[in-house]
């Protein structure tokens, strides 16, 4: 277990007019499944086909066609609720949300209220060394996703692709645990990171594959406490629910705008409205969604299509002995095994690429030098170039070749970030090119003592004025790395040059 | 559990089935009639019986997570009263 320690964060404060008040906020999030095949029928999920060409009998829901479960999405949900450690419900069932939308050619959604696949777990959100937000998940339930349509084609018509009708999403309900729109973007990255490492969703927002509904209430100081005590809702304010986001920078956004709006209305004596609202990015603002309220009677009922969803603890247990080690996890046991700080364990640990690329260049090497060239040499390249790791031209051996080169004394830094550069443009073994191009540090005493000589005959009056003031020796050792093309070793030159100076 | 005029005309609003005015009254007494009927299974004592959701004891059918389906849009438009490029045209609905 990660032997990481922490205290949580105060709530973010926001000053009104005359009060101060201080948020709450729950997340939903839509992560979709990433299977090849949708949830209830063989059609393809891949993004970007032609329209309605993803689309079987039972998506565009044809009378008489059945769905019939992919248990690949099942065991994704499950092993996604143990990621979160949270309980996994041996027995769980689907029911239908009934609402009409073009979008939805059944008529209903198959999701699964009153008996989810899983229960609850949490996510510990890093704010910073040491704090961290414990967000507790409610539930994680499987269910269908809806179609597309497309407004801005036709002046007077809407266009529906079906194509991601039916694909599988894990719906992950959070409890109202978060504190601040910062908390919010570091959940649902956190989350992201889990889900990418267990290999459930492949969390690309820009292609809708996660996205967040956000309920956000305001409360006076000193609520929440009451109503974490009591587990009684009452003792916070009234929420408001903003749908479908999938950028972190528009979540902060509109729950900061949202704060302020309920802020505003209560703070002139009004009442917030629960209602549903979405985002307008550009405007930075919320607006109510009126049109969807009379359809919030969902009449559910339990699918009569489906058969309740009973699995095995055996075959649970069976993903459970199976689960990739986890970001904290791998962030603990690089701070552990490799000496790291928190701040470089958590970089290096973002993503599974990185973390590998690292382990790969600091496996038998020192970690944190490793650490130091991955992290500012590489991955500062790789930003410059808006590259990401598995495009770099330098591989995880190169690069340890180069840490080895300096480990040995056998090049200097400044060399090896020359070296580097010649590695990514010109690729190659780092130790054959260090060879040919004669780039190699110079330890041999007898060649510096030899430069330092040089130098000091060719400046008598330095040599004068260095003796009275010891601080110029410094001028003298980088006269001599000049001489010998940044190859002499300075800690020998240093040590010469003082020696022959006398200082 | 009584179901009124109102109710009748929200249920049938939410099931977008149009329902004549005239017709409302008849329809709630058709439901409180039904209602009635089920009401009747309140009276057997179920308590400590696990809810049966099938006869047969029955497992749910399982699928592989493989593209066996799809690929035929102009089948799966072919009922569309309108169609355009290869998508559903529908009256416009926005937000």
């Amino acid at each position: 277990m990660p032997d990481l320690t922490f205290e949580e964060p105060k709530a973010k404060v926001i000053h009104g007019t005359r009060d101060d008040w201080e948020l709450v906020i729950g997340m939903e999030i839509h992560a979709q499944v990433s299977s090849r095949a949708k949830l209830f029928s063989g059609a393809s999920t891949e993004f970007g086909a032609e329209p309605n060409s993803n689309v079987a009998f039972v998506d565009a829901a044809m009378p008489g066609m059945l769905p019939v479960i992919n248990e690949f999405c099942v065991e994704q949900a499950v092993r996604t609720g143990l990621g979160l450690k949270a309980q996994i419900n041996l027995n769980s069932a689907f029911d239908r949300k009934n609402y009409f939308y073009p979008d939805l050619p059944q008529g209903y959604q198959i999701s699964q209220l009153y008996h989810p696949i899983v229960g609850e777990g949490e996510v510990i959100v890093w704010l910073g060394e040491g704090v961290a937000r414990r967000v507790r998940i409610e539930r994680i339930h499987l269910e269908q996703d809806a179609g597309k349509s497309i407004h801005d084609m036709d002046p007077e018509m809407s266009f529906v692709d079906l194509n991601r009708t039916g694909v599988a999403l894990m719906e992950i309900v959070s409890r109202p645990d978060i504190r601040s729109p910062e908390e919010a973007a570091a959940y649902v990255t956190k989350l992201r990171q889990i889900l990418r490492y267990l290999g459930t969703c492949d969390g690309n927002m820009q292609n809708g594959n996660l996205r967040a509904d956000v309920n956000v209430s305001v409360c006076r100081p000193g609520a929440f406490e009451r109503y974490r005590e009591s587990g009684d809702f009452s003792h916070l304010g009234t929420r408001c629910e903003i749908k479908n986001m999938n950028s972190m920078r528009f979540i902060q956004q509109a729950i900061e705008f949202e704060a302020r709006r309920q802020i505003a209305i209560l703070e002139d004596g009004g009442t917030v409205v629960q209602e549903t609202r979405l985002f307008d990015p550009d405007r930075g603002e919320t607006r109510s969604m009126r049109s969807k309220e009379e359809a919030h009677d969902y009449r559910y009922f339990p699918c009569p299509d489906l058969l309740p969803l009973e699995i095995e603890q055996e075959w649970v247990d069976k993903i459970r002995d199976n689960l990739p080690e986890l970001p904290d996890e791998k962030k603990a046991r690089f701070m552990r095994d490799y000496g790291l700080k928190d701040y470089d364990a958590t970089v290096l640990t973002a993503d599974l690429d990185s973390a590998a690329y690292f382990e790969e260049v600091a496996t038998g090497r020192d970690g944190k030098l490793a650490a130091n060239w991955v992290i500012n040499e590489l991955f500062g390249r790789l930003n410059k170039e808006g590259l990401a790791i598995g495009e770099s031209p330098v591989s995880a051996g190169q690069l340890g070749t180069i840490v080895d080169l300096i480990r040995k004394g056998e090049i200097s830094g400044k060399i090896a970030k020359e070296l580097f550069e010649i590695v990514w443009s010109e690729g190659g073994d780092p130790a054959e090119i260090v060879e040919a191009r004669g780039m190699k540090q110079v330890t041999d005493t007898g060649a510096i003592e030899a430069a330092v000589d040089a130098v000091i005959a060719a400046n008598p009056a330095q040599v004068e004025k260095a003796q009275d003031n010891p601080k110029l020796a410094g001028w003298f050792v980088g006269q001599v790395m000049k001489a010998t093309g940044g190859k002499a070793n300075p800690q020998a030159v240093n040590q010469i040059v003082r020696q022959k100076l006398g200082l | 559990m009584s179901i009124d005029k109102e109710t009748a005309r929200r249920v049938a609003h939410l099931a977008r089935i149009r329902v004549e005015e005239e017709r409302l009254g008849a329809l709630a007494d058709e439901f409180n009639a039904i209602l009635a009927f089920v009401e009747q299974l309140n009276e057997v004592d179920v308590e400590g019986i696990e809810p049966m959701t099938a006869v047969h004891p029955m497992r749910l059918k399982r699928r592989q997570d493989e593209v066996t389906d799809g690929g035929y849009p102009e089948k799966i438009l072919a009922n569309a009263p309108d169609a355009r490029e290869g998508f559903f045209a529908v009256p416009k609905v926005v937000e």
